[in-house]
């Protein structure tokens, strides 16, 4: 950013951009949504949302939408409900939720509603069916609705009363952020994959490093890594507290949505000379399986300290937004291949959408899974989040592949909860402790 | 909105994320004020027991990270507190709370002149908050102009409805 500022520009403000001032992503972002030329961080746009997400929580919008007066939703078409957290509703609470997410879809002409049968993970379906785009500003009920950014989108979680004025009025307020780069090089190795990438980096940004702030992926390592290993890695800046995490567009971007985008691309990109508030390089070559231990995302080791502390477990969760993707479960099952899930502990495998459930089915993965003493469920947020299935014991310690290991996570807050990749749960399945799949791979 | 806010303290401290705030098996829950009964049962088990209306709850860093849900201010709104002051917010917890028209002041080492039990004295606009116990204070800055409007106008369902009543005025 140069530091001069002409005093035409000054005239527009104290939030005045600078004319030729280069831009992150972020920025770019907003400037489009905002309908300005530039932006700078610290100001505060209105930004025209692209796609407005809810799961249950949007049930929660219902009511603050008719209090604030408002009779119909800003655009149909770029509203998705997908419930996700108690599908089929578990308890008459979930039950009363879906309904009224269903009366109110009736009511407004909501289209895109994915129901029981046609479910799945609300950020899985907003992927796998192309409702997100590059240049995009999408809006979530929540947290992970970072995980899109991996299309090159402005993608963040938000709560459900500002869900309903998104709704109302088709906006939202945002002060831009300052941005942060994470630049990979290396060649992750064998039996270490995105999730130890993103593990490796929360410990170096930590659960806070990236409040307020957008988290923009760079480097030859970024650029190899699948669509789907984007998904991870993005999904899991919430995890340093990241408003948005992204990876610029590229031509897996483009081929993953070429036949799926509901909405036209505009893409845009980093301009080569933005300001980052920070720049953190990870290299991830000779990197070991990672392992974030209890009782914060941040608290990550190298797995082989574990091994050699035989951590035992009682339950193993493949499963949640983060990594329950066709490669993910593919990973797991080469491992778990004609074995057997150790005594004394409990396999829950837990697809992120139903059309992942029907691969599975065809590729006879959940034969394989079921065969080898796991319980294969349909597609939900199962027991990532403590609610609905799989719940945790107090003195437990679950192997999960999910974003989040705050005590009470998944049940009981003395349960203790370690994250780690799909390969490293299965492996852990197996042998009943923690365990580095490089050994078998 | 109160130019100052005033009330007894509770303490929480770094890292309270929405989990330990409001559990997961609660989210099926609407009400605020059964929510209230719930909220960090995990934590401090007096608390949803004993809080009064008007307290103020003292945290630490990254005060409401985790999940973007609602559940947590709401619950704490409908105690109702009178703010809740943290050393720094998890910006869906701090969003939230605005626009729920719960007072959210981020005051950097706010957490460590305190002490449950004593009375804080928060000044809105001159950007202090005070241990009235104590005598300690430390400042912040003080909200943009665009968030304490949201609170003055009682949060974000009132400047919608008014901003969707503007719009329909129009010709």
């Amino acid at each position: 950013m140069s530091a001069k500022t002409s005093s035409a520009s000054a005239s527009h403000g104290e939030h005045a951009p600078e004319p030729s001032g280069a831009q992150t992503l972020a920025q770019k972002i907003l400037s489009r949504a905002s309908g300005l030329s530039h932006v700078v961080p610290g100001q505060i746009v209105d930004g025209a949302v692209d796609l407005a997400m809810c799961h249950e929580q949007g049930a929660q919008a219902v009511l603050p939408f008719h209090q604030m007066e408002a009779k119909k939703v800003w655009d149909v078409d770029r509203v998705v409900v997908a419930i996700d957290h108690w599908v089929p509703a578990s308890t008459e609470g979930a039950a009363q939720l879906h309904q009224i997410l269903r009366h109110f879809a009736q009511e407004q002409g909501l289209k895109h509603f994915y129901d029981v049968g046609n479910h799945g993970i609300c950020h899985q379906i907003l992927a796998e069916h192309g409702w997100v785009v590059p240049g995009d500003l999408a809006v979530g009920t929540d947290s992970h609705t970072n995980m899109l950014g991996a299309m090159g989108a402005f993608a963040v979680g938000i709560g459900p009363t500002e869900y309903a004025a998104v709704l109302a009025l088709g906006k939202i307020w945002l002060k831009v952020p300052t941005t942060i780069q994470v630049d990979v090089k290396g060649t992750l190795g064998k039996g270490v994959y995105a999730k130890d990438l993103v593990l490796r980096t929360i410990k170096e940004v930590r659960c806070d490093g990236a409040r307020y702030k957008a988290v923009e992926f760079a480097g030859p390592t970024i650029s190899r890594l699948t669509m789907s290993e984007r998904f991870t890695v993005c999904n899991m800046t919430t995890e340093m507290g990241a408003k948005a995490g992204m990876v610029p567009p590229d031509e897996r971007t483009f081929e993953f949505l070429r036949s799926i985008a509901k909405h036209p691309m505009h893409p845009l990109y980093p301009d080569k000379d933005a300001t980052y508030e920070r720049k953190v390089e990870i290299d991830v070559d000779g990197m070991e399986p990672q392992v974030a231990c209890p009782a914060s995302p941040d608290n990550v080791r190298p797995i082989s300290e574990l091994v050699r502390e035989h951590v035992k477990v009682g339950q193993v969760f493949l499963g949640s937004c983060t990594n329950a993707r066709m490669d993910d479960l593919r990973e797991a099952a080469r491992i778990f291949k004609g074995e057997k899930v150790a005594p004394h502990v409990r396999f829950i495998v837990s697809p992120a959408s139903t059309s992942i459930y029907k691969q599975c089915l065809k590729e006879g993965l959940i034969e394989l899974f079921t065969d080898g003493g796991a319980v294969f469920t349909n597609s939900s947020c199962s027991a990532c989040f403590g609610g609905n299935m799989g719940i945790l014991a107090p003195d437990e310690a679950c192997a999960s592949t999910s974003n989040r290991n705050f005590p009470g996570r998944m049940g009981a807050k003395e349960a203790r909860i370690y994250l780690m990749s799909p390969a490293a749960v299965a492996l852990t399945a197996i042998r009943g402790e923690i365990s580095d799949p490089r050994e078998v791979l | 909105m109160r130019e100052v806010i005033e009330g007894r303290v509770w303490c929480v401290d770094d890292e309270l994320d929405t989990d330990q705030l409001i559990a997961g098996k609660y989210l099926t829950i609407i009400d605020p004020a059964e929510l209230r009964k719930h909220v960090l049962e995990n934590v401090d088990p007096r608390f949803s027991k004993e809080a009064q209306a008007g307290d103020i709850l003292i945290a630490g860093e990254n005060m409401g990270c985790g999940s973007s849900r609602e559940h947590a201010p709401a619950a704490l709104k409908a105690i109702p507190l009178g703010a809740v002051v943290a050393n720094s917010f998890a910006r869906i917890f701090f969003r939230n709370s605005i626009n729920l028209g719960m007072p959210a002041i981020e005051a950097a080492g706010v957490r460590a002149i305190f002490h449950p039990g004593d009375t804080c004295r928060i000044l809105m606009r001159e950007g202090r908050v005070v241990n009235v116990t104590t005598g300690k204070e430390v400042s912040f800055p003080p909200l943009p102009a665009h968030l304490l409007d949201l609170l003055e106008q009682g949060g974000l369902v009132e400047k919608v409805r008014k901003e969707l009543k503007r719009t329909e005025a129009r010709p």
